[in-house]
């Protein structure tokens, strides 16, 4: 019998490498990470570009065999693609562009294994939820960037998972689009009790939106420490403007500062330390 | 203003195509009424005109008619057939794709038409030889682009289909196919022409009948205005079957 106490999901010791060792572009990108996430809890990943955020996600989720450590979610050891107790949502939206939203959120819970007749539904339910009833048979070509997102989510919701992960949803969009999304992401999360993992670049995103947030060191990354975001959910935009929020989102900026800084003299000077230039 | 200017130019675009059209007619009917250009080398446009009326009310080109387009009809649908199964399998391996893509654009780039004797040879005079060298070379566009269309399927659609469940059949179904189909209909739209070009083409070297048929022999009747008459008639038919084509590659892209 699976306890509610037991996390949703439970990471540890993972460690990915892309490529063999020895080659020219092999990559250590996660070095031994252990966490674990709370039924229920939104947790944000955050840290420098290239720190295994997003190879983590994929770990999670089943796309990808870490090289070392395990993880299991419900309970169980994640060995592939779990769709009935995970979904996705991608940078890229990942929407079908041959097929309409409807067709879009119809699919995933076709290749979920849905009955026909419950599907459509579910899909008008989702598509209300995200507030594009009214651009259902749209293509994903004729809407905004901030709609197709939306469409993405309302696929997402449609799959009825315990648990979603959600790698960078907004980072393609501009600062007033996400943050409006950001709210309507909180109410909308608020209800459904999901358990979700958050992959995100940007600080304001991650305070707001988070019930803790991990924060990663520079590669090989692993997580250097995590900030609780004690603050009931859906959050008001007035979230934004309070002391809490500047005091924890002051406290990622200062944690993140450093890596950002390695990542970044790693990335230009190569075996050079920072100072050998002049 | 810029907006303005720019159906304005469309329009002068087509205005100086026509007058470009109207010029060519017009040297041609003074070249036969004013300078003297014997009919039987150059008939006059206006005995072409009456001439292709008369074939088109008199409907004397239909038993042609229906011979060629039975030849591009077979030979365009074994070369769809066999371009989209080959090309689907050879995409499928890296290796097979690094294998053969090169090798069918280099027999792509042959002029097969070269091979007709041979063709001939194996397949007699009558339509199998026609079907045969237009299924030949319209094989090679239709799996190139094939094999293209397929091996450039967006990843991360690939990654979020497999996310929510989907596998073998149903990812082919739903995600690769519909991925390389527009690629897919454009090699079907260049194979289509050259099927059509190869076979009336080949019509006019070797055979028993069809319009390419049709059309050296009123030439070797001495029959210049009915011979012109048929050209312009095979050029109409080939326009709008390319056309519909086109209409058809469009409805592929249409989102």
């Amino acid at each position: 019998m699976v306890r509610v106490t037991e996390p949703a999901i439970r990471i540890r010791g993972v460690s990915h490498r892309f490529g063999e060792e020895g080659e020219a572009r092999n990559v250590r990108a996660l070095l031994d990470t252990s966490l674990d996430v709370a039924r229920g809890e939104l947790l944000c990943l955050i840290g420098p570009s290239g720190c295994g955020k997003s190879t983590l996600l994929n770990v999670i989720g089943g796309l990808l065999a870490p090289t070392a450590g395990k993880v299991e979610v419900l309970g169980k050891g994640v060995a592939g693609p779990m769709p009935r107790e995970v979904a996705f949502v991608f940078q890229e939206h990942a929407l079908f562009p041959w097929n309409t939203v409807r067709e879009n959120v119809d699919l995933g819970m076709r290749f979920q294994g849905v009955a026909a007749a419950e599907r459509a539904g579910r899909a008008q339910r989702a598509l209300a939820a995200v507030g594009l009833e009214d651009f259902a048979d749209h293509f994903p070509g004729q809407l905004s960037g901030g709609m197709r997102q939306r469409a993405a989510l309302a696929r997402a919701l449609s799959l009825q998972t315990d648990i979603l992960l959600m790698d960078e949803p907004f980072g393609a969009l501009d600062e007033q689009t996400r943050m409006i999304l950001g709210e309507d992401l909180s109410v909308l999360l608020a209800a459904t009790r999901k358990t979700i993992v958050f992959v995100t670049h940007s600080l304001g995103e991650a305070v707001f939106l988070a019930d803790r947030v991990a924060v990663f060191s520079a590669r090989p990354g692993t997580i250097k420490q995590v900030i609780t975001v004690d603050e009931p959910h859906p959050r008001k935009p007035d979230f934004v403007m309070s002391e809490k929020f500047t005091k924890l989102r002051n406290q990622l900026y200062g944690l993140l500062h450093d890596e950002i800084r390695k990542t970044m003299s790693a990335e230009s000077a190569g075996p050079k330390t920072p100072g050998a230039l002049s | 203003m810029r907006s303005a200017r720019k159906p304005a130019g469309r329009l002068g675009v087509l205005a100086t195509q026509a007058a470009f059209v109207a010029g060519i007619l017009a040297l041609w009917y003074l070249a036969t009424t004013r300078w003297g250009v014997s009919r039987i080398l150059l008939p006059s446009p206006v005995a072409v005109w009456n001439a292709l009326v008369n074939v088109v009310t008199s409907g004397e080109f239909l038993p042609d008619l229906r011979v060629t387009l039975f030849e591009v009809a077979v030979a365009f649908a074994i070369s769809a057939t066999c371009g989209v199964t080959i090309g689907y399998l050879v995409s499928r391996s890296g290796f097979r794709t690094r294998v053969y893509e090169p090798l069918f654009a280099a027999m792509y780039a042959v002029p097969l038409i070269l091979f007709l004797p041979l063709y001939v040879l194996w397949f007699g005079l009558g339509p199998a030889s026609k079907i045969a060298l237009g299924a030949t070379i319209s094989f090679f566009p239709v799996a190139l682009n094939t094999i293209t269309g397929f091996s450039h399927v967006d990843r991360t659609l690939v990654t979020a289909a497999r996310s929510m469940g989907a596998s073998g059949f149903a990812l082919f179904r739903f995600v690769l196919l519909p991925a390389a189909f527009p690629v897919i209909l454009a090699g079907m739209r260049l194979g289509f022409t050259v099927a059509l070009l190869s076979i009336i083409g080949t019509e006019v070297l070797a055979s028993l009948a069809g319009l390419g048929h049709h059309i050296v022999e009123l030439s070797e009747n001495m029959e210049p205005a009915r011979m012109f008459a048929y050209v312009a008639f095979v050029v109409a038919i080939a326009a709008v079957l390319n056309f519909a084509v086109s209409l058809l590659e469009a409805w592929g892209r249409r989102w």
